[in-house]
C-alpha cells in the first residue's frame, strides 16, 4: 500500500510551496509554526520546510493580501503571529487547484499537493483530477495528430512524450481510485 | 465543480445517437445508474473508465443489445427503445457496425468470407458481396489475405479484417469495444489509424470503448464512465460542421 509518506518521498520536489501553504491556511487560522507542522506532516517527511522559508512565504502572502494577521501576542517565544486566509486568498487557492497544469515530467508533484489541499478543504478533489485528465488527453490528442505524416524521428519524439503523459494519466487514475483511502489518511477520519 | 453531464459538444449540432437517464441492472448490480450522452454525426468518441465501470454496458445499451431498466435511446430522431426486438435487429444490421477486442471472426471462414457476411445477411448477391469484401480488404492493406483463415493472421491483421467486416455495409455508427486490447503498441496504433482514417473518410460515427489513453487519443473527445455514471469528459468537437456527413 502506498502511504502518504511514500508519495511525499517521491514527489515533493516540484510542488508550488506558496500555494500549498496558502491552502493549508485555508483549513483555519493558524500560527506560523503550526502551518509548518502541517506542511511537514503532509509533504515534508523527507525534507521538512525550513522555518525561514515558511516565514518568508507567509510574509509574501501577507504583503499580497492573500492572508491577514489576526493579532500579535506578546510573550514568550518568537512565534506569536496568527494568520488567516482572506477571501482573495481562498479564491487564489481555488484557482490554483482547478487550473490544470501543463502536462510535463514531474507534474504529479504539484497535482499531488492540489489533491491533498482539496481533501483538507473538503473541496472537489475528484473534479480537479478530472480537469487534469482532460488536459492530458488534449495533449495526447495533439501528439497523436502530430504523428500523422511525420517522419520516423519526429514520430519517436512524439512517442516519448506520449508515454510520459500516459504514465501521468495512470497516476491520475490510480489516485482517483484511491481518493477515499487518501481522504481518510489526510483528514485522520 | 458543475458540468453538463449530457456532455454534448456542439450545441448547434443535432445528435445522431442520444441517451437519457439510462439505467441497466444485472441482478442486484446496477451497471448504469442514469447516463445521458449525445453523440454527433461523424465524430469519434472514446468512452473511458476503469474495469467494471459500466462502459461496455453503455455501448450495449446504445446499440440496443441489452434491456434497459429505464431511459431512452434515440437514433436519428427515433426512439430505439420503442422498437420491437426484430426492428432493433434490423437497425443494427443496417446502421450499426461492431468491432470487439478479439475480432470475433468466424474461425472456419476465410477473411473475405468473414467480411462478406453482413452483406449476405442483408441480401446482397454472393458475387457482389465478395467483390465488395475484397475491395474493403484492399483498403485496409490486406490485399492478398482474402483466402487466409483468422488463425493464419497476426492479431493486428485479424483486427483489420474485423474492421473491414464492420464497415462493409456502410454503417452510420461503428461501435468498437476495446479494439486494441489484445494488440501491442505498434499494432494498436496501426489499427486505430486505419479505423479512424476510414471512419473520417466515410463520415462514419465511431464509439470506442477503451481504458487505454493512447487509443482514446485517436478520438475527437472522450467521456469517462465511473461506477455506472458519466462523471466527466471533454466537451470539445467544435469542428462538427466540418465533418463529412
Amino acid at each position: 500500500m502506498y502511504t502518504l509518506r511514500v508519495y511525499a518521498l517521491c514527489i515533493v520536489a516540484f510542488m508550488d510551496n506558496t500555494q500549498t501553504l496558502l491552502g493549508i491556511l485555508g483549513t483555519g487560522p493558524s500560527y506560523g509554526y503550526d502551518v509548518k507542522r502541517s506542511y511537514d506532516r503532509y509533504f515534508g517527511s523527507k525534507k521538512p520546510m525550513a522555518f525561514g522559508q515558511v516565514y518568508a512565504t507567509l510574509a509574501r502572502l501577507l504583503r499580497d493580501g492573500l492572508i491577514a494577521m489576526l493579532g500579535e501576542e506578546t510573550g514568550s517565544g518568537p512565534d506569536r503571529k496568527r494568520y488567516e486566509i482572506t477571501e482573495v486568498g481562498r479564491k487564489r487557492v481555488s484557482e490554483w487547484m482547478f487550473t490544470p497544469d501543463v502536462p510535463e515530467a514531474q507534474l504529479q508533484s504539484n497535482l499531488f499537493a492540489k489533491t491533498v489541499i482539496a481533501l483538507l478543504l473538503e473541496d472537489d478533489a475528484e473534479g480537479l483530477l478530472d480537469i487534469q485528465r482532460g488536459e492530458h488527453m488534449a495533449r495526447l490528442r495533439e501528439l497523436t495528430s502530430a504523428k500523422r505524416g511525420a517522419n520516423v524521428m519526429e514520430v519517436l519524439m512524439c512517442d516519448h512524450a506520449m508515454f510520459h503523459i500516459e504514465a501521468d494519466l495512470r497516476w491520475i487514475d490510480l489516485t482517483a481510485a484511491r481518493l477515499t483511502e487518501l481522504r481518510a489518511q489526510v483528514t485522520g477520519a | 465543480m458543475e458540468m453538463d453531464m449530457s456532455l454534448g459538444c456542439n450545441s448547434s449540432g443535432v445528435p445522431l445517437l442520444s441517451c437519457r437517464n439510462l439505467r441497466v441492472s444485472f441482478g442486484v448490480t446496477e451497471a448504469l445508474r442514469g447516463v445521458d450522452v449525445d453523440i454527433y454525426p461523424g465524430e469519434v468518441l472514446a468512452v473511458m473508465g476503469p474495469s467494471g465501470s459500466g462502459k461496455s454496458t453503455l455501448l450495449h445499451a446504445l446499440a440496443g443489445v441489452v434491456k434497459l431498466d429505464t431511459g431512452t435511446v434515440t437514433y436519428n430522431g427515433s426512439d430505439v427503445t420503442a422498437l420491437s426486438e426484430a426492428e432493433r435487429s434490423a437497425l443494427r444490421l443496417s446502421a450499426f457496425g461492431f468491432v470487439f477486442q478479439f475480432g470475433q471472426l468466424l474461425p472456419d471462414l476465410s477473411a473475405v468470407d468473414n467480411v462478406s457476411l453482413p452483406l449476405l445477411l442483408a441480401g446482397i448477391p454472393r458475387r457482389r458481396a465478395l467483390q465488395q469484401a475484397k475491395s474493403w480488404l484492399d483498403r485496409l492493406g490486406l490485399a492478398g489475405f482474402g483466402d487466409k483463415l483468422p488463425g493464419e493472421m497476426s492479431g493486428g491483421q485479424a483486427q483489420r479484417v474485423a474492421i473491414a467486416r464492420a464497415l462493409v455495409n456502410a454503417p452510420k455508427i461503428l461501435f468498437a469495444d476495446e479494439p486494441t486490447g489484445s494488440l501491442d503498441s505498434l499494432a494498436a496504433e496501426n489499427v486505430m489509424l486505419t479505423l479512424t482514417d476510414l471512419a473520417r473518410a466515410t463520415g462514419t460515427t465511431v464509439v470506442i470503448i477503451t481504458h487505454d489513453p493512447r487509443t482514446a487519443a485517436h478520438a475527437d473527445r472522450e467521456i469517462i464512465v465511473r461506477d455506472g455514471l458519466v462523471t466527466s469528459g471533454s466537451v470539445a468537437f467544435s469542428q462538427a460542421s466540418d465533418v463529412p456527413q
